[in-house]
């Protein structure tokens, strides 16, 4: 049996360029800033003022990542007039970019504080893309979306495949915290919470609807954040089954969520059965 | 102006204690975060956690407590309530002995009040019938 280990990376970005800048802005550019807060050697998101704006987060370790754009879909609901700056990695801005398109925020009222991941980060996450489109702090590292895994699973015979799976959607704990976390997810309805496909109280979820339901509910839609893999309590190599998918959907229509914001999602256009073959 | 804050802290429903964010805004628990690097359960929470912050606000909490006389149930003080439960569980221990009562504490109490229970079911009352509802 293949076992898939999370890697993870220990490293941390140093982002005084980006607090400098943070500090000018707030309060004349931008009323808030979004960012990280060290509170008891713990790096926890918060949203800065001109008042509290010198205590923001000089470091951003890789292993506090958090998922800061579902906060500025919520921010920018509650109060549609803020003009906010958010520290930003590459896929928050990848995420932000699907939101806008899907039209859940504003990229107009949004100044983006790139930070460019490490080397490390880069490499354990294996990205297309480890940094924003503008980068105010840190080297660009070399972004290659890492399939690797996919095509181990996919070397397997079927049958060999289908256990790996099921095996490990097996040990689901039904926490819903790929869900929870994922910044793509912001459905007022989301069908896991619908008894018929997932009845509630029963555990594991039915296999394999529960897992597959997100997965195709991913489709063009996944950013490959991992936010998802690093919050199951079970290690179940989510970003893997995500990834198949989105190597699916780019294969057939060449989009890449998050990638850019003038490519049309093809969930926005109704095609012929043509555009697809 | 939109405000927005985590603030750290023990998920309150059983023994394991993972680290949480409280994530607050306008006053209000918004949401939870399973918190990065807590060396007990490291950016990882089971659905009772993630879903804590609901009950918060809940209009289905008790707010009071509630002593039922005959068929009728009415909200009482709570040192109306203490003083009963105080009366009967003595009336209780003296007609059928110190074992014939139980306690049973809460993960959702701190450390020093889980012990000040075990103080009172073992020195005060005189029995080791103590349990804990996070003993999973
Ligand atoms: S997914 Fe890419 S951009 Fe996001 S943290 Fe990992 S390397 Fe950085
Ligand atoms: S990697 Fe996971 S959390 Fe991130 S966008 Fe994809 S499904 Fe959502
Ligand atoms: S995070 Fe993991 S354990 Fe929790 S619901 Fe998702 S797959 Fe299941």
């Amino acid at each position: 049996m293949v076992v898939l280990g999370q890697s993870r990376s220990e490293e941390k970005d140093i982002v005084s360029k980006i607090t400098d800048k943070a500090r000018d802005i707030t309060g004349k550019e931008v009323d808030r800033v979004l960012a990280y807060r060290l509170e008891e050697g713990s790096h926890i998101p918060h949203l800065f003022s001109a008042q509290d704006i010198e205590q923001m987060a000089e470091e951003y370790p890789a292993q506090e990542r958090y998922p800061v754009a579902s906060m500025v879909r919520r921010l920018q609901a509650a109060d549609p007039g803020i003009r906010l700056a958010v520290v930003v990695r590459g896929c928050d801005e990848r995420a932000l970019i699907e939101l806008a398109k899907q039209g859940q925020v504003d990229l107009e009222r949004l100044v983006l504080l790139g930070l460019a991941c490490g080397e490390e980060l880069a490499g354990a996450c294996g990205c297309s893309q480890p940094y924003p489109s503008e980068v105010l702090e840190g080297e660009k590292a070399e972004g290659d979306l890492d399939l690797g895994m996919v095509e181990k699973l996919e070397g397997l015979p079927p049958g060999e495949r289908l256990d790996y799976w099921l095996s490990r959607f097996n040990t689901c704990v039904k926490c819903f915290g790929c869900r929870n976390v994922c910044p793509l997810c912001y459905c007022k309805e989301c069908a896991l919470d619908e008894p018929e496909l997932v009845e509630p109280g029963e555990l594991p979820p039915r296999l394999p609807v529960f897992h597959l339901v997100r997965a195709v509910d991913m489709a063009g839609r996944c950013v490959d954040c991992g936010l998802c893999e690093e919050a199951c309590p079970v290690g179940i190599p989510l970003r893997t089954l995500y990834r198949k998918v989105g190597e699916a959907v780019e294969s057939r229509f060449d989009y890449r969520p998050g990638r850019s914001l003038e490519e049309e999602s093809p969930l926005a256009v109704l095609g012929t059965e043509e555009d697809v073959s | 102006m939109t405000d927005y804050r985590t603030v750290p802290t023990i998920c309150p429903y059983c023994g394991t204690g993972c680290g949480m964010l409280l994530e607050v805004s306008g006053g209000e628990l918004i949401g939870i975060l399973p918190q990065k690097g807590h060396p007990v359960s490291d950016g990882t929470l089971c659905v009772k956690g993630w879903t804590s912050h609901e009950f918060v606000g809940s209009s289905r909490r008790l707010t009071s407590p509630t002593i039922r006389r005959g068929e009728a149930a009415g909200e009482a003080s709570i040192d109306e309530a203490i003083g009963l439960v105080a009366r009967e569980l003595w009336r209780v221990v003296d007609e059928h002995g110190p074992d014939s009562v139980a306690f049973i504490c809460s993960a959702k109490c701190t450390n020093e009040e889980n012990y000040l229970v075990g103080k009172l079911a073992r020195a005060v009352v005189g029995t080791n019938n103590i349990d804990h509802c996070a003993r999973l």
